[in-house]
C-alpha cells in the first residue's frame, strides 16, 4: 500500500522533529543535528523557485558538499556489516566531514523524500548545495576543513545551550575513543529496542483495525519510526567512523571496485532495513543476489559518469535522447543498465576521499588531488585510469530511466533505450524532473536542463511568429505549417513595439498558475499525488518540452513520479554512496511489492 | 462629326434614349478628346457621359474628389499618371466610390501606405483587381491590409520588395478568390510565402513568381493548383535540376511556362516540371540551358506546344534538328540572339515546321542565304519576321521574303544588307504594319517609296540611322500610310522641316522620334503639333535648330504630349515654360541646352505638376536649391542626374565601323 507519509505543512514537519528531540538522550547528538539539519533544509527548500536563477548555477556547483557521492570506502562497509549484521551503509568515514556530509544529504533525501518525494521537483534542489542565499545552513562545511566551527556555532546558536555540549562531542567524535564507543553502542542497543517496541505497537494496532483508520496517526508513527532508525544509523555511522582512523581511503582510493561492491552491499542493506522497518515489505533475497552477481557489471560502468559528465560540456547542444537517430537494436543485442534517480541528477560524480569536493571530471578530481599530498602526484595517481577490460567494450550498453511507466523505462512495453548516461541524464531532468531554469528574458520558458536554456535564451526575444489564433511560432515555417493546416488561421504581422510587453504578460497567468500549483501541492501532500498517478504514466517523454509552453502540462512536472517509488527511495539515504547503481530488477520486484 | 452633332441641335437628340447614346459613346474610344466634346453638347450629353464612363485615368490626384464625383458609376481607376497619391487619396476614392470600384491601378503611385489601402478595401468590397506594383515601400502591413479585400481576384505586387512571406501569407488566407498574382521581384517573399498561397488560392490562374528567391519545396503545392494555366517562373536561381527531379507530377492544366533566367534547369528538370502537362502552348526557356538533342527530345512528348522561345540560349545543331522532328507544329519560334544557330539545324527545323506565324531570329550572326532560302519556301504563312543584324544574309535573300510571306504583318530588318530591291519585294506584304529598317545603310528613297504607296497599313516605322533617306521617302510614307503612329527618324540627316510637314497629315502620329536632324527647325515642329494631336512621344534631341519658336505652338496645340527629349536644342527658359504648361507632360529630358537658367527649369517644374521623372545635367543639381528639389521630389518627380560630356555627332559610316570595332573586341 501507500506509504503514509505526512501531509502537513512546514509547521507539521518540525513538530515531528521537536516530538523527537527530547526523547533524544545524550549521546545521540548526531541524530538531533541531522533532525535539525534538516528541519533547516527543508525550511529553505521548500521555497526554492523564486531565487534560482540560471547564474546561480555555477558558483553553486562548486560549492557542492556532497557527501552522498563519496566512494564507499570497502573496509569500513564491511565493518558496518559486522556491526548491523545486514550490510547495512557504506558512509562512515575516518573524519567528521564526509560524515557531516552525509548527514546533510541525509537530511536532504529526508526532506525529499517527505516533501518533495513525489514530485522530485526540488529534487536537484535538495542535493544541490543550498542556494547562496541560505547562508546559515550548517550543512555546508568548507571542504578543507573538516568541521567548520562557524557552522556550528550557528546551528548550536539555534538549538539552544543543550545543544552546545552535544555538539562538542560530536566534534570530538572522529578521534577514536573507545569510551564515547562503548556509550554509543548502548545507546544503539536502546535505540533499538525501543524501535522495535514501537513496530510492535504499530503492528499490533494495524491487525486490530484493518484499512487504515487514521491516516494522520500512522504518517506520524512511520515518521517517528524513521527518524528513530535515521539516528540510529547515523550513529552507527559515526561509530564505525571513529574506529577506522586511517587505513580506510587509502584503500578505496586504490581500489573503486570494492567501493562499487561497497554500495552494492550497501543496496541490500536498504532492503533489509525495509525489512526490519516492519512494514512488511518482503524484498526478494533473489533479487539480492542478482545485484551482487552483477556488480562486475556494474563496476564496469563505474568510470561511466565521468566520460558522460565531460561530455556534456562538450555536447553543448541538448543532444536528442536518443543520441542521435533512433537505433534499431534488437532486443537482447544489448544490456540495459539503470541509473538511480539520484545517480542521474547528482551534479558531480567524481569526490575527493579527503574533503568530500566533487567534481564533474575524473581529470579535474585528479589534479585536485594532488594537493593532498606527494602521493597523489605520481605519473601513476596523475595518470588517467586504463579501462579495465576488453569485456564491457564488447558488450553495447543501453539505459534505462528509473522513472516506471516511461518508454524509456526497460519494463515499459515499447522500451527505447537510451543510448549514454548523458541521454539518460538529459531525458531523466528534460522529462521527469521540475523545469527549474526560467528564462530570464520572456520569464516563461522553464527548462530542466541548464543547455535548454542557454540555447532557448540565444533564441529568446527574437522574431515572434504569431498566429491570428494567438499561438505564437519561434520559427516561420512551424506558423506557416500551422496556417496551412487550419482554415481561417493567417500570420499576423509582428508588433514590434508591443512584443515585449504583450509576450510575457500573455503568459504570466500560466506561470502563475503553475506556481501556485506547485505549491499548493507541497502542502497536500502525497494524497494528490496518487490521485494523479494515472497521469504521470503518461509518456511525457514524447513532448519536447521545448516545443511547448511550460504551463501546458505543467501538471507532469509537478507529478513526475509515481508514488510507489517513494518508500524505496526514502531509504536510499542509506546509501549515500551506492543508490546510484540499483540493479533495476531488484528495486522493480520490491517497489511491485507495495 | 461632334460638330455636326451640335449643329442639329439638342432638341432632337434628347429624344435618343440611353442606350442609344451609351451605343454611341462605346465607340468613340479612340481619342479621348471625343468624349470631351460629347459631354460638351449638352447638360444632358454631359449626365450620359458621366453616367457611361467605365473607367478613369485622371492626371491629377488633386482633383480626384471633383471627377470621382462627377462619374458615379466608375469601376476602374487608373492611378498610373498620378504619381502622388497619399492616403487621403485613396480614403476619398474608398469613399465616393464604395462598391462600386471593382479595379485600381496604383502601379505608378507612391505616398500611401496600409493606412489608405486599408481604407479603400474596407469601403469597396468588390475590388476584384489591385496593382501595387512597384510599391517598394509598401510593408506587410499594407499586405495586410489588401488580405481584407475578399473578392480579389487579380493582383500585381511586383517589386514589393518590402513585403515578406508574413504579408503574402495574410493575402493568401484572406483573398481565396486570387485568379492573377504576380510576386515579380518581391526579394522578400520566399518558399512558405509562396506555398501557403499556392495552398490556399485554389482558384489561381497565373502566377507570376520571377526573381523570387523560392526553391523546389513551394513547387508540389503551386503544380497541384488545379486551374494554373500561367507560370512565370523567370529567374528562379534556387530552382534546379536536383529540386525539380523530386517532382512526381507537373500540372496538368498549365498552358504557358517561363523559365527564363533559370540556369540551374536543364533537361531532367524541365522534363519533371512539365510531365503530364499535356495542355502546354507555349514554353519558354529563354537564357537557360543549352538546347542540346536530350532536352529538345526531352520535350517532344507536349501534344500541344505551339510556341517555343530560347531566346540567348546556346543552341545545338542536333537541337534544333531534333526540334525540327518534333510531331507538333509550332507556330511560333524564338532563337534571338541564340549561339549556335546554323543554316544547317534552323533549314531542318523550319523545313519541319510549316505552319510557322512568327520567327525570331535576331543576331543569328551565322545564318546564311541558305536559311533565308528554306524558311521562306516552306513558312509562306508567316507574319512576324525579326531577323535584326545576320549580318551574313545578303541583299538577294531579302527579295525572297517579299515573294514569299505575302502575310508578313511585322519584320524586323534592322542592321541588315537588305537594298532598294528587297525593300520593293518587301513592299509586296500589304498588310504590313510594322517595318523597322535601322542602319540599312543601303536603302534610300526609291525603296521606300515602294513601301509608302503599297503599305497602308503601316503604322510603325523606324529608320533609324538609315541616312540614305531623304524627304522624298518620308513624304512617300506619310502620303500613303495614314495610320502611321510611330516614326523614327533619328540620325537620318538629309531629313528637312519638309517631311514634319509631310508626316503632320498622320494625324495618329504619337511617337516621333527624330533625334539628330540637323536640318528640321521650328517650322517643321510647329506643323508636327498642329497636325499631329496625339503626339505623345517626342525626341528632338539634337535638333540644334529647334527654339522657342517651335516650342510656344508644341505647348499650344500637343496636348497629349507625356514624353520629351530637348537636349541640345537652342530653346530657352521662354519655350520651356511655355512646354510647361501642357498638363499631361511627365518625363522631361533636359541635357545640354546651354540656353536655361536654373530660374527657368525652376519655374518650369513648378508649373509643371504632373512631372514624374526629369532629366538634367548633374551642374544644375547645386544650381536649383535643395529645398525646391525637394518639394518637386515631393510630388512625386523624380530627377536623374546626367554627367555627359557634351557630344559632337559623328559621320554614320564612321559611327557604323566604330560599332563594329567595338563589338569585335
Amino acid at each position: 500500500m501507500e506509504p503514509a507519509l505526512p501531509r502537513e505543512g512546514l509547521e507539521d514537519r518540525l513538530r515531528v522533529d521537536k516530538c523527537i528531540k527530547p526523547a533524544a538522550p545524550r549521546g545521540n547528538e548526531d541524530s538531533v543535528l541531522v533532525i535539525i539539519a534538516e528541519a533547516r533544509l527543508s525550511k529553505v527548500l521548500s521555497f526554492p523557485q523564486p531565487i534560482r536563477g540560471a547564474d546561480l548555477e555555477k558558483p553553486l556547483s562548486r560549492k557542492q558538499p556532497e557527501g552522498s557521492r563519496l566512494p564507499i570506502p570497502p573496509p569500513k562497509r564491511s565493518m558496518i556489516e559486522i556491526l548491523t549484521k545486514s550490510s547495512l551503509l557504506n558512509a562512515s568515514s575516518k573524519k567528521f566531514t564526509p560524515d557531516y556530509q552525509s548527514l546533510d544529504n541525509f537530511a536532504s533525501q529526508r526532506h525529499h523524500q517527505k516533501w518533495d518525494d513525489p514530485s522530485s521537483r526540488d529534487h536537484d534542489i535538495g542535493i544541490e548545495p543550498p542556494s547562496p542565499n541560505v547562508v546559515d545552513l550548517p550543512s555546508e562545511p568548507s571542504s578543507s576543513i573538516p568541521c567548520n566551527p562557524n557552522d556550528q556555532i550557528k546551528i548550536t546558536d539555534q538549538l539552544g545551550g543543550q545543544m552546545k555540549e552535544v555538539f562538542v562531542e560530536a566534534t570530538r567524535l572522529h578521534d577514536w575513543e573507545p569510551r564515547a564507543m562503548l556509550t554509543n553502542l548502548s545507546f544503539l542497543e536502546q535505540k533499538i529496542h525501543q524501535l522495535q517496541d514501537l513496530v510492535h505497537l504499530i503492528v499490533g494496532r494495524e491487525s486490530r483495525v484493518l484499512g487504515q483508520p487514521d491516516k494522520l496517526m500512522a504518517q506520524q508513527q512511520q515518521q517517528l519510526v524513521t527518524a528513530d532508525l535515521t539516528s540510529i544509523i547515523v550513529q552507527l555511522i559515526s561509530t564505525a567512523g571513529s574506529l577506522l582512523p586511517s587505513v580506510k581511503h587509502n584503500i578505496s582510493a586504490a581500489n573503486p571496485f570494492a567501493s562499487q561492491s561497497g554500495q552494492l552491499g550497501s543496496t541490500s542493506g536498504v532492503i533489509s532495513l525495509e525489512r526490519s522497518n516492519g512494514e512488511s515489505k518482503v524484498s526478494d533475497h533473489s533479487d539480492q543476489i542478482e545485484l551482487m552477481g552483477n556488480c562486475v557489471l556494474e563496476q564496469n560502468y563505474a568510470d561511466q559518469p565521468n566520460q558522460c559528465a565531460s561530455t556534456i560540456k562538450e555536447n553543448d547542444s541538448k543532444d536528442d535522447e536518443d543520441g542521435g537517430e533512433r537505433e534499431n537494436l534488437p532486443p537482447g543485442s544489448y544490456e540495459v543498465l539503470q541509473l538511480e534517480k539520484e545517480e542521474i541528477l547528482a551534479p558531480h560524480t567524481h569526490f575527493c576521499e579527503i574533503c568530500g569536493k566533487g567534481f564533474k571530471r575524473d581529470a579535474n578530481l585528479r589534479m585536485h588531488m594532488r594537493g593532498h599530498g606527494d602521493k597523489y602526484k605520481t605519473p601513476a595517481a596523475l595518470a588517467k585510469p586504463t579501462k579495465e577490460s576488453g569485456l564491457e567494450s564488447m558488450l553495447i550498453k543501453r539505459y534505462s530511466c528509473p522513472y516506471a511507466g516511461c518508454k524509456r523505462n526497460k519494463d515499459h512495453k515499447k522500451f527505447h533505450p537510451l543510448k549514454t548516461i548523458l541521454c539518460v541524464k538529459n531525458h531523466y531532468k528534460r522529462t521527469h524532473c521540475d523545469k527549474s531554469y526560467i528564462c530570464s528574458r520572456c520569464n516563461t520558458k522553464k527548462f530542466s536542463v541548464i543547455a535548454d536554456l542557454k540555447t532557448h535564451e540565444k533564441h529568446c526575444g527574437r522574431d515572434k511568429w504569431l498566429c491570428s489564433c494567438g499561438t505564437t511560432f519561434s520559427r516561420k515555417d512551424k506558423l506557416f505549417g500551422h496556417v496551412t493546416l487550419f482554415q481561417g488561421h493567417s500570420p499576423v504581422l509582428p508588433l514590434h513595439e508591443t512584443k515585449g510587453l504583450s509576450g510575457p504578460s500573455d503568459h504570466g497567468v500560466g506561470s502563475t498558475g503553475f506556481n501556485f500549483s506547485s505549491v499548493t501541492f507541497s502542502e497536500s501532500g502525497l494524497q494528490n499525488d496518487v490521485d494523479i498517478k494515472d497521469n504521470a504514466d503518461d509518456p511525457t517523454g514524447c513532448f519536447s518540452p521545448l516545443n511547448f509552453e511550460a504551463c501546458n502540462f505543467g501538471g507532469f512536472n509537478e507529478f513526475p513520479r509515481p508514488p510507489f517509488e517513494v518508500p524505496e527511495s526514502s531509504f536510499s539515504f542509506l546509501s549515500p554512496g551506492s543508490r546510484n547503481y540499483n540493479q533495476k530488477t531488484g528495486e522493480a520486484t520490491s517497489s511491485d511489492d507495495f | 462629326m461632334k460638330k455636326q452633332k451640335s449643329v442639329e441641335g439638342s432638341s432632337s437628340l434628347v429624344h435618343l434614349t440611353e442606350e442609344i447614346l451609351f451605343a454611341i459613346l462605346d465607340y468613340l474610344h479612340g481619342n479621348p478628346l471625343d468624349k470631351k466634346s460629347f459631354s460638351l453638347t449638352c447638360k444632358s450629353f454631359k449626365a450620359v457621359e458621366s453616367r457611361h464612363r467605365k473607367t478613369l485615368k485622371p492626371l491629377r490626384s488633386e482633383l480626384l474628389t471633383t471627377i470621382l464625383n462627377r462619374y458615379p458609376y466608375v469601376t476602374h481607376i487608373d492611378l498610373s499618371l498620378c504619381p502622388c497619391i497619399t492616403d487621403n487619396s485613396l480614403t476619398v476614392i474608398s469613399i465616393v466610390c464604395k462598391s462600386t470600384l471593382r479595379s485600381i491601378d496604383l502601379s505608378r503611385s507612391r505616398f500611401f501606405s496600409h493606412v489608405g489601402l486599408s481604407n479603400l478595401v474596407m469601403n469597396c468590397s468588390s475590388l476584384v483587381e489591385v496593382d501595387l506594383s512597384n510599391g517598394t515601400e509598401l510593408t506587410d502591413s499594407a499586405a495586410a491590409a489588401i488580405a481584407e479585400a475578399k473578392n480579389l481576384e487579380r493582383l500585381w505586387l511586383a517589386r514589393c520588395k518590402l513585403i515578406s512571406d508574413i504579408g503574402i501569407g495574410c493575402i493568401a488566407v484572406g483573398c481565396r478568390k486570387l485568379r492573377l498574382v504576380s510576386l515579380k521581384w518581391c526579394l522578400g517573399v520566399s518558399d512558405l510565402g509562396v506555398g501557403l498561397l499556392a495552398v490556399k488560392c485554389k482558384e489561381i490562374r497565373s502566377l507570376d513568381l520571377s526573381y523570387l528567391p523560392i526553391t523546389k519545396r513551394c513547387l508540389p503545392s503551386i503544380l497541384q493548383l488545379q486551374n494554373l494555366e500561367d507560370l512565370v517562373l523567370v529567374g528562379c536561381l534556387g530552382i534546379d535540376d536536383d529540386g525539380l527531379a523530386t517532382l512526381k507530377q507537373g500540372c496538368k492544366s498549365l498552358e504557358t511556362l517561363d523559365m527564363s533566367s533559370c540556369p540551374n534547369v536543364g533537361r531532367v528538370g524541365l522534363s519533371s516540371l512539365i510531365n503530364g502537362a499535356q495542355c502546354l502552348r507555349q514554353l519558354i526557356l529563354a537564357y537557360g540551358s543549352p538546347v542540346t538533342l536530350a532536352l529538345a527530345d526531352s520535350l517532344q512528348k507536349l501534344p500541344k506546344l505551339q510556341s517555343i522561345k530560347l531566346d540567348g540560349c546556346l543552341v545545338t545543331c542536333c537541337g534544333l534538328k531534333a526540334i525540327g522532328n518534333w510531331c507538333v507544329s509550332l507556330k511560333e519560334l524564338s532563337l534571338s540572339k541564340c549561339l549556335g544557330v546554323t543554316d544547317e539545324g534552323l533549314s531542318s527545323l523550319v523545313t519541319n515546321h510549316k505552319d510557322l506565324r512568327k520567327i525570331d531570329i535576331t543576331c543569328c550572326r551565322k545564318i546564311t542565304h541558305v536559311s533565308v532560302v528554306n524558311f521562306t519556301n516552306s513558312c509562306t504563312s508567316l507574319s512576324s519576321l525579326r531577323m535584326e543584324s545576320c549580318s551574313l544574309v545578303p541583299k538577294e535573300a531579302f527579295i525572297l521574303i517579299g515573294q514569299h510571306c505575302h502575310f508578313l504583318e511585322e519584320l524586323d530588318l534592322t542592321d541588315n544588307e537588305i537594298d532598294n530591291e528587297g525593300l520593293k519585294s518587301i513592299s509586296r506584304c500589304s498588310k504590313l504594319s510594322s517595318l523597322k529598317l535601322g542602319i540599312c545603310l543601303n536603302i534610300t528613297d526609291e525603296g521606300l517609296i515602294h513601301v509608302g504607296m503599297c503599305c497602308p497599313k503601316l503604322i510603325e516605322l523606324d529608320l533609324y540611322r538609315s541616312v540614305g533617306i531623304t524627304d522624298s521617302g518620308i513624304a512617300a510614307i506619310a502620303c500613303g500610310c495614314h495610320g502611321l503612329e510611330m516614326i523614327n527618324i533619328a540620325y537620318c540627316e538629309k531629313i528637312t522641316d519638309s517631311s514634319l510637314r509631310s508626316l503632320s497629315k498622320c494625324s495618329k502620329l504619337n511617337t516621333l522620334e527624330s533625334r539628330g536632324c540637323p536640318r528640321i527647325s521650328s517650322v517643321g515642329l510647329v506643323a508636327i503639333a498642329v497636325g499631329c494631336k496625339q503626339l505623345s512621344k517626342l525626341d528632338i534631341k539634337k535638333c540644334y535648330n529647334i527654339n522657342d519658336a517651335g516650342m510656344l505652338p508644341l505647348a499650344h496645340f500637343s496636348q497629349n504630349l507625356r514624353q520629351i527629349n530637348l537636349s541640345y536644342c537652342s530653346i530657352t527658359d521662354v519655350g520651356l515654360l511655355a512646354l510647361a504648361s501642357i498638363s499631361c507632360l511627365q518625363s522631361m529630358t533636359i541635357l545640354h541646352s546651354r540656353d536655361l537658367t536654373p530660374n527657368g527649369l525652376a519655374a518650369a517644374f513648378l508649373v509643371c505638376g504632373g512631372l514624374t521623372k526629369v532629366k538634367l545635367h548633374a551642374s544644375f543639381k547645386t544650381l536649383l536649391p535643395q529645398p525646391f528639389l525637394e518639394h518637386i521630389e515631393s510630388r512625386g518627380c523624380v530627377f536623374q542626374w546626367r554627367d555627359k560630356e557634351f557630344q559632337v555627332e559623328v559621320d554614320p559610316k564612321g559611327w557604323k565601323l566604330q560599332l563594329q570595332d567595338t563589338s569585335e573586341f
